[in-house]
């Protein structure tokens, strides 16, 4: 860090002795040619949706133009927050989708955060190198498929005529059939093991990678001292890779309501809706479906808000506990 | 990993060694990945199983890995779907463009940003990096696109998404290994910046560009959602995944509904029973990946671990 300031320093210097503008514009103009598509790409479709945030405050109607249409629908104020916030304490539907979205989210911190780490740990454990390599290539296939894929082979395996109901009966642990997707009981379980089926080995990639870039001399130095396995991954294992874990789960932290919604859209069917309906499909159902935009647009906006300051808590977090920040 | 002799020897050592305990852990383990392994792949061979067993016989249940009655027919059903076929090629359509056209944009805004004295460096990356935070939801969005008219072109399936931030940080710091001082001789041999980016930059990123590109890939041909907002009333340009996804939606609303059980399914079908065409179609949408998974995986893995370095 130190050597690579004081090789930029005199660069620096030199910067400020610069060429006039117009100089530096002409000297540079195949780069700034070279990156000016992008720049217009980047505000137009990163930035102006973020204007269109406007709309939140509005009674936006959607007739023929969408410019025209904006600049003309009426000002409200906060009246589409203020809906929200009634619908929040009487536990209507937004308090509904606001609860399913932090309830997967937990579950999926907890959950997801944790088995990769143990699956790392299990595949360095393995003695045989061939072995680990095709369990681990094996294990992230199914990071590569679509949600939808994936969502289809779900809904075939948890049918009630499925082979996870076939395992059930057979191994005398469920009676009767159960149709496992009709159940809001279960939607939040199912979600949280689809997404870890789904994201287990890749996730792990990481922390494999973690692993083996422990020095292996310590663990020498540790037998030499009698540690047996268990002893070698809590005392040497886990704590070299603890920088890494402790990122991860600040980040994880960061994304904690940005929960996907591809699964719940995809599985979620009416009857489990009251466990299912996830904040984004709430927002695209109220506004693209019902054509209520504005307010679709407000909650898509308190979930940007909440999103935006969980990731800068997390940050805040990184920076204290002396790892470097993540954003 | 560490293919040194004193890794071998300890490897021998440990067979040796090895406890009572040991042996109970290392079966332990041994039993965990196992059934990894077949509860990751189980569903893909299901698929499989059932795409090419008797559509009647399936309905019945109780299909593991293996067909039961191995037939063809499901397949021969699939072309009286005209969608599939025409979303097919859409997708591979989107798959091949989506993808050249990113990561040709990638690269040269990553060349471009990785010049340290570009004036405008600092506000594109922050520009840039911004974008990995802040989300400003579907309808913004969905807004932005019908203003500009893209909805129901094929171009809303290119160009809402062709940089992605990650992919531009990852194009990025690799570009900035290469010593500058081969940029520098051919600035003197009076080369521009772009004829330095296409003669020498983009030739030495090809390790790179091999798992960005995959990348990029691999998210046109899976992505489904764009279709349904944007282009779901222009039927000549849906893709596959969405057509998948209105098949999954119909079997799903059936078992939602009681009285419609698998009687209720047969009876709606001609020939072919839903599940089947469901699982048929799941495993000509997943097939490509299934083809190359093998032989670019390390790509993908090697894209991810440079990433968390830098990151």
């Amino acid at each position: 860090m130190l050597n690579s300031t004081r090789a930029v320093a005199p660069r620096k210097r030199r910067k400020k002795e610069q060429p006039p503008l117009l100089q530096r514009l002409s000297k540079q103009r195949f780069l700034i040619m070279m990156s000016f598509p992008f720049f217009i790409w980047v505000i137009v479709f990163c930035y102006l949706p973020l204007l269109g945030w406007g709309m939140a405050f509005q009674d936006f109607k959607l007739k023929g133009d969408v410019l025209q249409s904006f600049f003309s629908a009426p000002f409200v104020g906060l009246k589409h927050f203020e809906i929200l916030w009634h619908d929040l304490i009487n536990q209507g539907r937004f308090f509904l989708a606001l609860r399913n979205t932090l309830a997967m989210s937990v579950l999926l911190l907890v959950f997801g955060f944790v088995t990769p780490i143990i699956f790392a740990l299990m595949l360095n454990e393995l003695r045989s190198k061939w072995f680990k390599r095709t369990t681990q290539t094996i294990s992230y296939l199914p990071h590569f498929i679509s949600w939808v894929v994936a969502a289809t082979m779900i809904s075939s395996m948890l049918s009630s005529e499925g082979p996870v109901n076939d395992l059930l009966i057979w191994l005398g642990l469920s009676e009767k059939r159960v149709p496992f997707l009709a159940d809001q009981n279960l939607f939040w379980g199912i979600m949280t093991i689809s997404e870890i089926w789904k994201e287990l080995g890749w996730n792990a990639i990481i922390f494999l990678a973690a692993i083996s870039g422990v020095d292996p001399g310590l663990y020498e130095s540790a037998e030499l001292d009698g540690a047996g396995r268990f002893r070698k991954i809590w005392h040497i294992t886990l704590p070299c890779i603890l920088p890494v874990i402790t990122v991860i789960l600040i980040m994880d932290i960061g994304w904690l309501i940005s929960v996907g919604f591809e699964k719940q859209y995809l599985l979620g069917a009416d009857m489990t809706r009251n466990t299912s309906e996830v904040l984004d499909i709430y927002a695209l159902k109220a506004g693209v479906d019902q054509g209520r935009f504005s307010f679709g647009t407000a909650i898509g906006m308190f979930k940007s808000v909440v999103s935006i300051a969980l990731v800068l808590v997390a940050n805040a977090i990184a920076k204290k506990t002396g790892e470097t920040s993540i954003i | 990993m560490f293919k040194t002799a004193g890794a071998r020897t300890r490897k021998a050592g440990y067979w040796h060694r090895r406890t009572k305990g040991d042996i109970i852990v290392d079966l332990i383990i041994y039993a965990v990945m196992l059934i990894v392994i077949f509860a990751t792949l189980f569903p893909f061979l299901n698929v499989i199983a059932i795409a090419f067993n008797d559509s009647t016989d399936s309905v019945k249940g109780g299909i593991g890995i293996f067909p039961r009655i191995p037939t063809l027919d499901n397949f021969k059903e699939l072309g009286r779907y005209p969608n599939l076929l025409q979303g097919g090629i859409i997708s591979l359509l989107r798959t091949v463009v989506g993808t050249v056209c990113s990561l040709l944009s990638t690269c040269m805004l990553a060349y471009v940003l990785s010049r340290k004295e570009f004036m405008f460096r600092r506000l594109f990356m922050t520009l840039f990096l911004f974008t990995m935070y802040v989300d400003s939801g579907i309808i913004p969005h969905f807004m932005v696109i019908r203003a500009l008219g893209l909805n129901n072109s094929f171009w809303v399936y290119i160009i809402p998404g062709l940089i992605s931030a990650y992919n531009l940080i990852l194009v990025r710091s690799f570009i900035e290994q290469i010593p500058f001082s081969l940029q520098e001789s051919a600035f003197l041999d009076g080369a521009n910046d772009f004829t330095i980016f296409r003669k020498i930059i983009m030739p030495l990123c090809l390790p790179v560009t091999a798992t960005v590109g995959l990348f990029y890939a691999v998210g046109q041909w899976n992505s489904w959602f764009d279709t349904k907002l944007y282009a779901f009333s222009n039927e000549k340009i849906t893709t596959l995944q969405y057509e998948l996804m209105k098949i999954l939606q119909q079997s799903m609303a059936q078992q939602g509904n009681p009285n419609l059980g698998h009687a209720g399914q047969i009876a709606q079908s001609q020939s072919v029973s839903p599940l089947s065409i469901r699982m048929t179609v799941t495993l000509v949408a997943v097939v490509p990946i299934l083809l190359v998974y093998p032989f670019v995986q390390k790509y993908f893995v090697s894209g991810l671990t440079l990433g968390a370095v830098k990151s």
